[in-house]
């Protein structure tokens, strides 16, 4: 595994359970789409994998090795895994050129070699040709896909193991947006590089994803083959997401009543119970194990039986 | 009888650099009790088309043809008698509610604003509507007493919806309602719009970058690039068997799960969008496209029939 979590859980002050009890494996070579609706937890998952945010409990380990927490350590792990931020144009500096904005990662890590040729290599890989050309503009003389890219060569100058990518299209235009994954997948298909995408996304994820985890407050509800998950979907939330994706073939959607949930007040037993459509007398106070990471496809469900796990 | 209609509406921003146009003759109208989805991407002229409606736009723009709401052009239209349109006629869901909203006013407050302007009321018969309203939108009525940051998203887009029916109007323009929100609250609150359209038996001009949105919850959609549109008929049709190639492309943007020929092949279109200073020669999609022919470089294509009720403008689409 390059990247593994055992028992992870984030708190925030005031109790909030942001992350509350997630195992996750992450091997080489995968994209996995973690999916869920804001304030599940995805992006603070996400976090504390970058070595962003320290667990109050559990561990992330990297390449079998638990991440350490001091700064020179997570210098060398951030060179590693690298963030691709949403919203490109908050992300870029809009006094920095290009050039700079990719060379950055280089100056903190205090590489050595040809900056020029490394940056120029970085911007070729994110599809942005010829890259010299690139040098010397400003975000905001660029259209939103190009500076998603600029933001990509960024995450890829250091030559970095694991991709860590939030929302990377959603503020794209819809044309733009099939380009930008389609980088996504060639960078895994011709580097080898491993991407974590975080998304509510679940055509994304149908798109590039090997493996897809649904989220659900603070935990992984159900984890599997991306086909499998998206087209036989064993938890009510998955159905739930599944069904209220617009498609004119669809079944009647299940619109689940309210608001996603608050995670400074995680319900007793399975913790979707008060929204669930199926839900039981014995869900309100059974609570469910975490789900083991497996290459199979798992739900945390009581109506899941366990004999359908494989 | 028609509740609007674009006649032939073109709109010039100035700019320094000349006239910049940002919407090219459209004709589109749009019955009561209808919906009518405007489907493109950042900078095609949707919300600049949406604004002429009510007459948003700045002094600098200038608009041409005519916009009829009721039968009346707004266009020609005085300040007291857009006043009388504004809101009683034809009112607007803005994107982004976090926004739009007054942070530091009790949305009972803001939701009573133009029914205290537009109609005579006393503080009660207001009170009561606000109630009705909040009601309407499927908020508890006691929520009237909060501010917009104690809302959740989905809430405020609600609140957003409260406001615009306050003076009952016959016509509702939702500018990208959904776009910042989670699927499963984008779904109630299309459920919500679908569901006032046909209870109160308005009109509504939903406008998206998503055709799964607007294939879903309209009637018809008309597709804008460039500020002209290039494609229009009905919803269902149009999402399911699109004929222009940049239709097509929307339409592939977003995948249908399952679809195998979508698994790790995410469908993009070269190239960005133009801007509005900017035009390509001809067809102001050429250099995107991937079936381009030689008269798209030199003559822009008319929108014509293509089949029974839709229309595309292309010269590759054969009639």
């Amino acid at each position: 595994m390059i990247l593994a979590a055992r028992g992870l859980s984030v708190a925030f002050n005031g109790g909030v359970r942001a992350v509350d009890g997630v195992d996750l494996d992450l091997p080489a070579g995968e994209i996995l789409a973690l999916v869920g609706e804001s304030g599940c937890g995805k992006t603070t998952l996400a976090r504390t994998l970058l070595g962003l945010e320290k667990p109050s409990s559990g561990s992330v380990s990297f390449d079998g090795q638990a991440l350490s927490y001091s700064s020179k350590a997570l210098k060398h792990f951030r060179s590693q895994v690298q963030m691709v931020q949403q919203d490109p144009l908050g992300a870029l500096n809009p006094r920095h050129t290009v050039y700079d904005a990719v060379a950055e990662g280089l100056r903190v890590q205090k590489v050595r070699g040809d900056e020029a040729a490394l940056v120029a290599n970085a911007l070729a890989r994110a599809g942005l040709r010829p890259p010299e050309r690139f040098f010397l503009r400003y975000p905001q003389e660029l259209s939103g896909g190009q500076r998603q890219r600029v933001v990509i060569a960024g995450a890829l100058v250091l030559n970095p193991r694991v991709l860590i990518a939030d929302e990377p299209v959603s503020s794209l235009d819809a044309s733009v947006r099939g380009e930008i994954l389609s980088l996504l997948l060639s960078l895994r298909n011709e580097l080898g590089l491993t991407v974590l995408v975080v998304t509510h996304d679940l055509g994304l994820a149908w798109n590039i994803s090997d493996r897809v985890s649904v989220m659900y407050l603070g935990r992984i509800v159900e984890t599997g083959p991306t086909a499998e998950v998206l087209t036989n979907p064993q938890h009510p939330y998955t159905k739930a997401l599944l069904s209220v994706v617009p498609d004119i073939s669809r079944t009647q959607p299940t619109v689940l009543a309210g608001e996603p949930p608050d995670s400074a007040r995680i319900p007793k037993g399975c913790r979707f119970h008060p929204r669930c459509p199926v839900v039981m007398d014995e869900c309100r106070t059974t609570s469910l194990p975490i789900l083991q990471p497996t290459i199979g496809h798992v739900a945390a469900c009581l109506r899941h039986s366990p004999s359908d796990q494989r | 009888m028609t509740l609007l209609q674009f006649d032939d509406v073109s709109v010039n921003y100035a700019s320094s650099e000349g006239a910049v146009a940002a919407v090219r003759g459209v004709c589109l109208s749009l019955d009561a009790g209808q919906t009518l989805g405007i489907a493109g991407e950042s900078g095609c002229g949707k919300t600049t088309l949406a604004s002429t409606v009510l007459r948003l736009l700045p002094q600098s723009a200038e608009v041409r043809g005519a916009v009829l709401v009721n039968g009346a052009d707004v266009l020609t239209m005085n300040w007291g008698e857009i006043r009388a349109v504004r809101w009683s006629q034809a009112a607007i869901v803005f994107q982004g509610a976090l926004h739009a909203l007054n942070p530091v006013q009790r949305i009972g407050d803001q939701i009573a604003e133009p029914i205290r302007i537009h109609e005579q009321a006393s503080r009660k018969q207001v009170d009561a509507r606000v109630a009705e309203l909040l009601n309407q939108v499927g908020l508890p009525a006691t929520r009237a007493k909060a501010y917009p940051h104690q809302l959740a998203g989905g809430q405020r887009q609600r609140v957003m919806i409260a406001m615009a029916l306050a003076c009952k109007p016959d016509l509702i323009i939702a500018d990208e309602p959904t776009t910042a929100l989670d699927v499963m609250v984008q779904a109630q609150v299309l459920d919500l719009l679908t569901g006032l359209v046909k209870d109160l038996g308005m009109g509504m001009m939903l406008i998206s970058h998503d055709l799964g949105v607007l294939g879903t919850t309209c009637d018809r959609i008309a597709v804008m690039y460039a500020g002209q549109i290039i494609e229009s008929g009905p919803a269902l049709e149009i999402f399911d068997n699109p004929k222009h190639p940049y239709t097509r492309a929307l339409a592939a943007a977003f995948p249908r799960i399952g679809d195998p020929s979508a698994r790790y092949a995410p469908a993009g279109l070269p190239g960005d969008p133009p801007f509005p200073d900017d035009l390509p020669s001809g067809c102001a999609f050429h250099p995107r496209c991937q079936i381009a022919v030689a008269a798209c470089i030199e003559s822009a294509p008319a929108l014509i029939e293509v089949a029974p009720g839709r229309m595309a403008a292309c010269f590759r689409v054969e009639p």
